[in-house]
């Protein structure tokens, strides 16, 4: 019996890391109405720079992960103002050459900065180490990884449901062309929404590859699993992507447990069995 | 004059719909653009509110320039908009519908909550509900609340009678005779010659994307020639 709770627990700290990654994506193409393939690697260069000023100069944690998120949303603003921005009214293919255009150039630029090895950031010591949960060694870490993805989703949560920018948002995610005729500045919001989204995926990348490696490359295994997640919760809704991270980080979890080999198998099957079910998604807009 | 639009060609990608329409509005007047469904009518009002900017030709509000503005611009310079499909923010409540507009135009003004809810008293019982669960005479009310809430000087309707039983087309007379008085300026469109005559001074009928008569109302109602040929009665 604890063996089986202390696997949910595995998967619940899954489930919010993959929650982290995707909630970026599906409120940018729920306002936006692109697919960012380069959120990926948003996700990369916020991971890069965190490992830059926390493990490079010993930096603040906080202040590390602050300044990824800085320097990335920033990122986000010239990719929207100086590129995206141009091609909203056309063909769907462009967003997807653009964007795999990003995935391209940000791969190189870091493979320049940072050098083509991988590398592995530290965690911080308060972070560092197991507590026993059931009797087994669960690592603070993950724990913090949990504790930061529900603060996440109550923060979203508040963020478009209590505040006004988030109804503006809401909004202009439900009929863009009415919400400039009552007199939002839509090309602002966009702007504003693309970049909190790419700070977003800077969160992902800066709290999530601690346990993991930072390369170049990642952002396209992240892009992967962010996109499958956002399908199996519909597209552009962000409740659907905190229950399908759930649905994924927790079942994959059990699946390891009882057939260990197929690990990164079930988060498509899983998908499979959704698209055929319901193709628009669990929570379709 | 409030409005002005001069010589406005509008299409959609290869089509032109209106070929050069001008139009003015006095301040204080209420003015109708008749015709029946497809002559423009919807085309002229979203070439003025910058939702299909026109081609060619300009459009002058309180004696400034608005032509190729965006329309969240010509919102906040004090143009509201109803549109004939009524585009409700379906996933805010009634209450937030209306205040979102203050928020985002900043117009200070006569209008207010209180007064939007005393105009359409079964507003006030829906404030709680999403914009979603409304029926279509109450979502044409708050689609007319909202566009108060920015308090415009020039409030533009697309078809407000269509689709309304006769009860509440005799609210909605009296709802824009109050908006009136209380000194918004009004253009409608509508295809309602019976609901025109209640509420406008003057009209201009148009018939393939062009106006073909423009005068008092009273005058256009008169003329049975005209009203055959242009008009659905």
């Amino acid at each position: 019996m604890d063996s089986v709770l202390f696997q949910g627990l595995i998967g619940l700290s899954m489930a919010m890391y993959l929650w982290l990654i995707s909630a970026g994506l599906t409120i940018i193409f729920g306002v936006l109405r692109i697919v960012n393939f380069a959120h990926g690697s948003l996700y990369m260069v916020g991971a890069y720079l965190a490992f830059t000023f926390y493990g490079l100069l010993g930096w603040p944690f906080w202040l590390a992960i602050v300044l990824s998120l800085l320097g990335t949303g920033l990122l986000g603003f010239v990719m929207e103002r100086g590129f995206l921005r141009r091609i909203y009214g056309i063909d769907e293919a462009y967003q997807l050459l653009l964007t795999f255009g990003f995935i391209l150039i940000l791969d190189d630029l870091v493979k320049i900065v940072w050098g083509g090895v991988f590398k592995i950031p530290q965690i911080p010591a308060f972070l560092d180490g197991a507590w026993s949960v059931f009797g087994r060694p669960f690592p603070v870490y993950n724990t913090f990884i949990i504790g930061i993805g529900v603060l996440v989703a109550v923060g979203l949560w508040a963020l478009f449901e209590k505040t006004w920018w988030g109804r503006t948002v809401r909004a202009t995610a439900s009929d863009r062309e009415m919400a400039n005729a009552i007199g939002v500045n839509v090309p602002r919001v966009f702007s504003g929404v693309f970049v909190f989204g790419s700070m977003l995926a800077a969160l992902g990348g800066a709290l999530g590859t601690p346990v993991r490696v930072v390369a170049p490359g990642i952002g396209a295994t992240m892009i992967i699993q962010a996109f499958i997640i956002t399908v199996i919760g519909g597209l552009g809704n962000l409740k659907g992507a905190f229950v399908s991270s759930l649905i994924v980080g927790i079942l994959s979890a059990y699946g390891t447990l009882f057939f260990p080999v197929f690990e990164l198998f079930f988060i498509f099957v899983i998908m499979a069995v959704v698209l055929l079910v319901r193709p628009q998604g669990l929570f379709a807009r | 004059m409030i409005l002005e639009a001069r010589e406005l060609v509008t299409g959609y990608g290869f089509s032109v719909v209106i070929h050069g329409i001008s139009l003015d509005v006095d301040t204080g007047e209420i003015v109708c653009l008749l015709g029946r469904n497809g002559a423009g009518k919807s085309t002229t009002l979203r070439s003025i509110m910058g939702l299909t900017p026109p081609r060619s030709g300009r459009v002058t509000f309180r004696g400034e320039e608005i032509t190729g503005r965006q329309p969240f611009e010509i919102a906040r310079r004090g143009v509201g908009y109803v549109p004939d499909d009524r585009r409700i923010f379906s996933d805010l409540t009634v209450k937030e519908n209306l205040e979102i507009v203050q928020r985002v135009t900043r117009r200070e003004g006569r209008w207010s909550l209180e007064r939007v809810y005393q105009l359409f008293p079964v507003l006030r019982e829906l404030s709680a509900k999403p914009g979603a669960g409304l029926s279509g005479g109450e979502q044409k009310m708050l689609a007319i609340g909202r566009a108060l809430m920015g308090n415009p000087a020039l409030l533009i309707l697309d078809e407000p009678s269509e689709g309304l039983s006769p009860l509440l087309v005799r609210t909605l007379v009296d709802a824009l005779r109050r908006i009136r008085e209380d000194g918004t300026t009004l253009l409608i469109a509508d295809q309602n010659v019976k609901f025109a005559r209640r509420v406008a001074d003057r009209g201009y009928i148009m018939e393939k994307g062009t106006i073909r008569f423009a005068g008092p109302l009273e005058q256009l109602w008169q003329n049975e020639e005209v009203v055959r040929r242009y008009l659905a009665v």
